[in-house]
């Protein structure tokens, strides 16, 4: 299973941390602070698998950004790869060629998109469509939310006139 | 893009975006956590989900967010979609599952399972799936169930992924999951067929109920057919990936053949044709396809038997191993450590590409490959392939030295075909990478050298010539140094030139200078600074010319900081000096180290160790690092564990080096306890390999003889015509000492008896015995006498022990005790001390009579048991 997903900028800021198995607050800060030392430092044509602490840790770099996922040492590192970059272009198809910024200011829109990808560290859906479709339904059931709320403000607002 | 986009949110990232030093950004963020706080107390349900956006950007950058955790509760607790949504969100994000708080949301969860609104099950059931607990999943279990028959599929596949998380934090559970997740393996909606066989699969690993289950034709065959399907599925765009129809799904199914094949011949049998067929018609030019490929290899490689399968497995493990993509070669590496097991021969045939991986500038793969490498090999390549990386060794990165030297140590004492290659390659890895060296590893060496009698001249040559060049490996001098201590003189007089040597000339200087670079050294720590004091004793007395000069580096360490060391200089100045007619027989060459007693041990503390093979001269496990706590003291403290050095105090040292059994009443004042370990080096190093202290046969043994603190002062007496009360210093006892005296015989351990309680008319002594082979076992012969003129009736006598001690009380021998002393009560105790040798023994005991028709009854403690019981 995956055991957490991060991503890191190429500055090593943290743009998105998911975690499938507890770590405490402190740990995560260590693990970050670790990983992004291993994996930021790493030469271009060198593997995309990194050892440790007894797992895998997975990355990839999509320009100024690291996507990486810890895994256990019986899975499937190539999937991994195919995974991330399942995400990335879920993505990519979601924000129109998605940028560093967009999931910056989005960000929660880049976990609702994870969230419709992996739950408990599994893979949940293999049809980038299918995700795409659920995460606009709910987009569009917020926005729908949104509207009637300033439709009613817009009535209170008018009667209280 | 929706009210998430709303300035405030989006201005907050970007001030604290525009911050140009930290600091700046943790004033921002302490005012925009003060701002949330205040809403939060003014329970400010407008801006909520704004806030909690907020919140969750903080927390990413690291800063503490606890006070928001009640606001994702109420959020969740709200009505509305967007609510919710963002409630959710910061739950997963601020919270994980071993906080109390979210027990408190256990109740809104079971609402939204049950809710209306799909999204909302769906949400529920994500965080759920997420961060659930024990506790949580058993309240949650029944509705997360019922969610797997749900309409939509798209609930269906997050309630399958949530089981997981469920059966995961309660294995009790996986029972109820079976029909249902049987169910989920017939659909045809990837998402759920995906998600179902991962249910099935980690379902199969905690119940072998289910395994029995799957592996049914039923259920099995149907799932040959979905992966028959999926291989031969015309072009379908919405799973397409690089030509290959949704491999994600490929994968899982030869994930969960894998966990049915293992271990059952029909079920493996089944599964051959499809698997053979995966194995040839997978494209393998795109990671996908040799994901697929890596997997099946996997799966083939752990299913039962077939031989056929497997050539095909290793021939693509082949394959990727000459790939140029790191990544294939990596996982190819992998793999083969597993095929290793399988079919030896075959990883053989790849072995120089795999010692060319070792060498790889990724560091991944170079892990990698030198794991591989040490799986292979064996007593007929391990001249090869040791050379190969003890060459590399020198050009390689620092931080890959210390495995590197581990392995290379590590095959060497496993597979040397002799004990002269085998020191020769030790001294070549110390030279090179001393600094890396374990320290069970130099010890094993020296147990090597010790046995090897006919290299020990040998072997101190080619320590001298190797240390004139690394005086920097800490290791390799400490080998050095012990070894010119102890074979000084072969070194000097070239004793056993073997033809393969290069003649050398060394002096007695020369030795002494090596010995005097090391403790001198600025990067020598204490334990090389130690042995090389003792070193240097020996060499006194090996080097008569010399000793002069070692005096004064001995004396030099008299202002050590290190108290051990500048007691040892100042004990050895003294041996020095005056006790020449001592000295010999005090330094005399170290008895063979026991190599079995060693090799015991250390098996001993590694029960999971890698099983040699025979014929060889060495048989130790190797390269696992070995509990802290024993340095020096356990490699050279070889006397078996049925004689165990006493605790260690600082007179142990001298205790132990002149046998003297000194206990702490008759050590003078003066002599100062030294830090523990840092005896422990010298005392061992010196008392090692010597037989048990109270058996054996070196002149010293003469005052061994007693535990007890007046008898062995009074012996000491008895030898030294000097005064030597209790004020007499150590040295003084030494004075007196003659070193052919005669010596008492000693045949044994021998206790002395103790009066364990005493009134004014009730005496009680033990008399101890150990029975033969059981060093933790005491048996006490209780007598009671009776010295007043009335019969003391109704005896009976109780003792109880702390929880370390066990202790057995048979029978006594009667009942009542006969006046005046005519005749007594005896009773046998047997006591086990399960820290026999840290803890004496203690007991406190309870003694009932009747007295005339009088109840007496008499309580103590007795204290006083000779130490090493």
């Amino acid at each position: 299973m995956i055991h957490f997903v991060l991503l890191i900028s190429r500055q090593g800021k943290v743009r998105l941390t998911k975690w499938y198995s507890p770590y405490t607050q402190k740990e995560r800060s260590k693990v970050i602070r670790e990983l992004s030392g291993v994996i930021l430092t790493r030469g271009p044509k060198l593997c995309n698998f990194v050892e440790w602490r007894g797992y895998k840790v997975v990355y990839k770099r999509y320009a100024s950004l690291y996507f990486c996922m810890c895994i256990d040492q019986e899975d499937n590192e190539l999937e991994i790869l195919e995974i991330i970059h399942h995400y990335v272009e879920i993505l990519d198809r979601y924000f129109g060629s998605v940028c560093e910024l967009d999931l910056i200011f989005n960000f929660h829109k880049a976990y609702y998109i994870l969230d419709e990808i992996l739950i408990a560290g599994e893979l949940q859906e293999s049809s980038k469509k299918t995700v795409a479709r659920l995460i606009a339904a709910q987009d569009s059931l917020v926005e729908t939310a949104k509207e009637q709320a300033s439709s009613i403000s817009n009535i209170i607002a008018q009667a209280t006139k | 893009m929706g009210r998430w986009r709303s300035p405030f949110f989006a201005d907050m990232i970007r001030s604290i975006r525009a911050c140009k030093t930290a600091a700046e950004e943790r004033a921002v963020v302490r005012k925009e956590c003060a701002a949330i706080r205040a809403a939060i107390n003014e329970n400010d349900q407008d801006y909520r989900h704004r806030n909690l956006a907020k919140l969750m950007f903080i927390h990413m950058l690291g800063y503490p967010t606890h006070f928001g955790q009640m606001e994702c509760l109420k959020s969740i607790a709200s009505a509305g979609f967007p609510e919710k949504r963002i409630g959710y969100l910061g739950l997963m994000l601020l919270l994980d599952e071993r906080q109390e708080v979210l027990m408190l949301v256990t109740n809104s969860l079971k609402q939204d399972l049950n809710h209306t609104n799909q999204y909302i099950v769906g949400l529920a059931l994500c965080a759920l799936g997420n961060i659930c607990s024990a506790e949580m999943a058993r309240d949650l279990a029944p509705e997360v169930e019922r969610l797997l028959q749900f309409r939509d599929p798209n609930i269906r596949k997050k309630a399958a992924l949530c089981s997981i998380r469920i059966i995961k934090k309660v294995p009790d559970l996986a029972e109820n999951f079976i029909n249902p997740a049987a169910a989920l393996l017939k659909e045809k909606h990837h998402g759920v067929l995906i998600t179902g066989i991962q249910l099935v699969t980690d379902i199969c690993k905690v119940s072998t109920e289910a395994l029995e289950f799957f592996r049914k034709p039923k259920c099995l065959d149907g799932l040959v057919k979905t992966l028959r399907d999926v291989v031969n599925s015309p072009y379908a765009p919405e799973y397409d990936i690089a030509g290959i129809t949704d491999p994600f799904l490929h994968i899982r199914l030869l994930k969960l053949l894998h966990v049915l094949g293992q271990g059952d011949a029909d079920a493996s049998d089944c599964m051959n044709d499809i698997l053979a067929q995966v194995a040839t018609k997978t494209e393998s030019n795109k990671n996908a396809g040799n994901a697929i490929l890596y997997e099946c290899v996997e799966t083939i490689m752990s299913i039962e038997d077939n031989g056929g399968l497997r050539v095909l497995a290793i021939n693509i493990l082949g394959r990727f191993l000459s790939n140029r993509d790191n990544n294939i070669r990596y996982v190819a590496l992998n793999m083969l450590m597993k095929a290793i097991t399988v079919d030896a021969q075959a990883v053989q045939r790849h072995r120089a590409t795999i010692l060319e991986c070792v060498k790889d500038l990724d560091a991944s793969i170079r892990k990698r490959a030198l794991e591989l490498v040490y799986l292979l090999v064996n007593e007929s390549n391990v001249k090869p392939l040791t050379k190969e990386l003890i060459d590399y060794l020198e050009i390689s990165d620092q931080e890959f030295k210390g495995d590197l030297t581990a392995k290379i140590c590590s095959m060497v004492e496993k597979f040397s075909p002799d004990k002269i290659w085998y020191i020769d390659q030790m001294l070549k890895v110390l030279s090179e990478a001393g600094n890396f060296v374990k320290d069970e590893v130099w010890h094993a060496l020296i147990v090597v050298i010790s046995n090897a009698s006919d290299l020990h001249g040998y072997t101190v040559r080619a320590l001298y010539r190797a240390v004139q060049t690394s005086i920097e490996q800490e290791s390799l001098v400490r080998v050095a140094i012990w070894c010119i201590g102890e074979y000084g003189d072969m070194l000097v007089n070239n004793v056993g030139v073997l033809n393969i040597e290069d003649p050398i000339t060394v002096t007695e200087s020369d030795a002494v200078d090596v010995v005097e670079i090391a403790i001198k050294h600025h990067s020598s720590d204490i334990t090389t600074k130690a042995m090389a004091m003792v070193a240097l004793l020996k060499l006194s007395s090996r080097f008569p010319s010399c000793s002069e000069r070692i005096r004064d580096i001995i004396v030099q360490n008299k202002g050590s900081l290190v108290l051990e060391l500048q007691q040892r200089s100042i004990e050895f100045n003294s041996i020095v000096e005056k006790h020449q007619n001592i000295r010999s027989t005090l330094v005399e060459r170290m008895p063979v180290l026991d190599e079995a007693t060693f090799s015991g041990r250390r098996a001993g503390s590694l029960p999971a160790t890698v099983s040699t093979s025979s014929g060889t001269s060495l048989n130790l496990p190797n390269g696992v690092a070995k509990p802290a706590a024993a340095p020096l003291v356990d490699l050279l403290d070889l006397s078996s564990d049925d004689a165990p050095v006493p605790s260690s105090s600082g007179n142990d040292f001298l205790q132990d080096l002149l046998g003297v059994d000194v206990s702490p009443a008759s050590v003078q004042p003066g002599t100062s306890q030294a830090p523990k370990a840092g005896t422990d080096v010298l005392l061992d190093l010196l008392s090692i390999g010597s037989p048990p202290v109270q058996n054996n046969s070196t002149p010293s043994d003469i005052l061994s003889s007693s535990q007890d603190n007046k008898s062995s002062v009074a012996i000491l007496d008895g030898l030294s015509p000097a005064p030597s009360g209790g004020a007499a210093s150590m040295i003084d006892l030494l004075d007196g000492f003659v070193p052919n005296s005669p010596k008492p015989e000693d045949n044994g351990p021998a206790y002395p008896s103790i009066v364990a309680f005493e009134s004014s008319s009730l005496i009680l002594t033990f008399n101890f015995s150990k029975p033969p082979g059981n060093p933790q076992t005491t048996l006490i012969q209780a007598t009671f006498t009776n010295l007043s003129p009335n019969v003391y009736t109704d005896f009976v006598f109780q003792a109880a022990v702390p929880k370390f001690l066990q202790l057995h009380l048979d029978p006594a021998s009667g009942n009542t005790l006969p006046a005046s002393g005519n005749g007594s009560i005896t009773q046998t105790l047997r006591v086990t001390n399960s820290q026999h040798g840290k803890k004496p023994l203690v007991m406190r005991t309870r003694i009932a009579y009747k007295l005339n028709n009088r109840d007496v009854l008499e309580e103590g403690q007795i204290n006083n048991f000779p130490r090493d019981l």
